[in-house]
């Protein structure tokens, strides 16, 4: 549970800090459809953020966009102080070990075992740990954090949906990421497999000292994790606060979305 | 007959092919190489053809020994069977045979997997987690199939004069020594060096055709399907364009 006084520490942190990610005007249009439309973001260092909206809303395209898996059309997006766009390939990988990306679907890769998906980030970016041999420590340490070190050697294929975005969530840890970003984490499966990922996000949360930014439209998902929430309609910051400031307001797009 | 929003749509996909083959022959000589994908490729491509390829290239050995003998036993000539069917093997129907079954089996496998990986976001999970995915899945897979084909349809060669000198033994009374002395004392080099080549051209299509439909695969699981099928028409149609051109070319250089 989300205290007051646990917001008034994020709002100091707010007001000392520099946000760990900054997004400014960001504009990104398939055609004719103008997906997003000024986007403004700022995620400060170990904060929650949630933004919410309604399929089609463009969050998932803002995210990608945010990780440099899309192109913007315009706008500015800045991570840990570096200018995404600005990067070159070499540059933008390593800034990439330090974010986490959980997908809406898991991704994980058929092919390999589960022990062999949590390695494969760990093929380029071993460095950032030192000089390390053996990968199985960090492996299993991962797994253990989500509860499935039994499912080490499992495939893909033998994991229950809530499973495989567990294991989902032990790869994006693997490289100890200060922020992760959350794709509709709790969609696609059943209430109590979505609680038990929300409780194990925010334990990661509290482990890691990460900060998240969390794309969903799963209310109850948002009412549980959420510091601070921005409602995303047609491509811009519609409404920004807390999860009872908005869910209070007196506005009919917001009443709207809420009553869904 | 095609209207010019069909031919449109063809030049698009033949310009999107160029770029893609421009973008693997750009990042194919930079690090980092990805050898070990590249050899459990080589692994798969090669040994998951082995099979079929074997199977056909024996019955084509034989229906065409079976079907050519009456006529060559009509002319008195059934003592040119070897030759014959080496220097047809060897230099067309062993090719391009085994390069539409290797597209068959290779193509669609490659367009059907990078497809459920483009759609299921694994190919976006990899480019997140630092590894290129164009090299780690592209450039081991069209390699692959560029070294695995002509190693093949030398294996195949073999199996198909075999099955050819099988019948030839039953029908005729033909041993292996004075069969196989026959085929071979007829090919030349004009026939073996050039059909090898363009066997790394067929190779390179293939997995090219394979892995573009399925890198840019769209339309989630119904693209998947479509992928794995538009990748062996196309490259079907795209080994008989090479084949021309090898043919033609071969023609200038050793008058065939």
């Amino acid at each position: 549970m989300i205290t007051k006084a646990h917001i008034d520490v994020k709002q100091d942190a707010k007001s000392n800090n520099q946000p760990i990610i900054k997004i400014r005007n960001l504009r990104k249009a398939f055609g004719d459809n103008v997906v997003l439309n000024g986007f403004n973001l700022e995620l400060y260092e170990g904060e929650n953020l949630v933004i919410m909206g309604k399929s089609g809303s463009g969050k998932s395209v803002m995210i990608k966009c945010l990780i440099g898996l899309m192109q913007a059309d315009s706008g500015y997006i800045e991570i840990m102080g570096k200018d995404l766009l600005s990067l070159n390939q070499v540059e933008l990988d390593k800034l990439r070990t330090e974010i986490g990306f959980l997908f809406q679907g898991s991704a994980l890769y058929d092919s390999m075992t589960v022990r062999e998906n949590l390695e494969f980030p760990l093929r380029r970016h071993k460095h950032k740990f030192g000089p390390i041999e053996d990968t199985t420590p960090l492996v299993e340490e991962a797994l253990k954090n989500v509860g499935l070190l039994d499912a080490i050697d499992l495939m893909p294929a033998e994991l229950s949906g809530g499973m495989k975005r567990r294991i989902a969530l032990a790869r994006t840890l693997i490289l100890k990421p200060k922020i992760i970003l959350y794709d509709e984490p709790t969609s696609g499966l059943d209430p109590i497999t979505s609680k038990e990922i929300i409780e194990l996000m925010r334990n990661i949360q509290r482990e890691y000292r990460t900060s998240s930014l969390i794309i969903t439209h799963d209310v109850d998902c948002a009412r549980v994790v959420a510091e601070r929430m921005i409602l995303l309609v047609d491509g811009i910051n519609y409404a920004e606060g807390t999860y009872n400031e908005l869910a209070s307001s007196e506005d009919e797009k917001i009443k709207a979305f809420f009553k869904q | 007959m095609f209207g010019s929003s069909s031919i449109e749509r063809l030049l698009i996909e033949i310009g999107d092919i160029t770029y893609f083959a421009k973008r693997f022959f750009k990042e194919v000589f930079t690090k980092p190489f990805e050898f070990k994908e590249f050899l459990r490729q080589c692994y798969n491509i090669g040994n998951r053809s082995l099979f079929l390829v074997g199977i056909t290239a024996f019955i084509i050995g034989l229906v065409i020994t079976l079907q050519t003998r009456p006529t060559l036993q009509e002319f008195g000539a059934v003592s040119w069977m070897p030759s014959m069917v080496s220097i047809s093997i060897v230099r067309e129907i062993g090719p391009v045979i085994i390069a539409l079954t290797f597209a068959g089996r290779i193509a669609s496998g490659i367009g059907a997997e990078l497809g459920s990986m483009r759609v299921t976001e694994q190919i976006d999970a990899m480019e997140v987690s630092g590894t290129n995915p164009f090299k780690y899945l592209v450039i081991t897979r069209i390699l692959a199939a560029t070294l695995m084909l002509p190693i093949l349809v030398i294996l195949g060669d073999a199996i198909a004069l075999y099955g050819s000198y099988i019948i030839e033994n039953i029908k005729g009374d033909v041993s292996f020594r004075l069969y196989f002395n026959k085929a071979l004392n007829a090919l030349a080099f004009g026939d073996i060096v050039p059909a090898t080549i363009k066997t790394f051209f067929f190779g390179f299509a293939i997995g090219l055709v394979g892995c573009y439909k399925g890198f840019n695969c769209k339309k989630g699981t119904v693209g998947v399907g479509l992928a794995a099928n538009s990748a062996v028409v196309f490259a079907s149609m795209l080994l008989f364009i090479l084949d021309f051109i090898a043919v033609f070319i071969t023609d200038i250089f050793f008058e065939i």
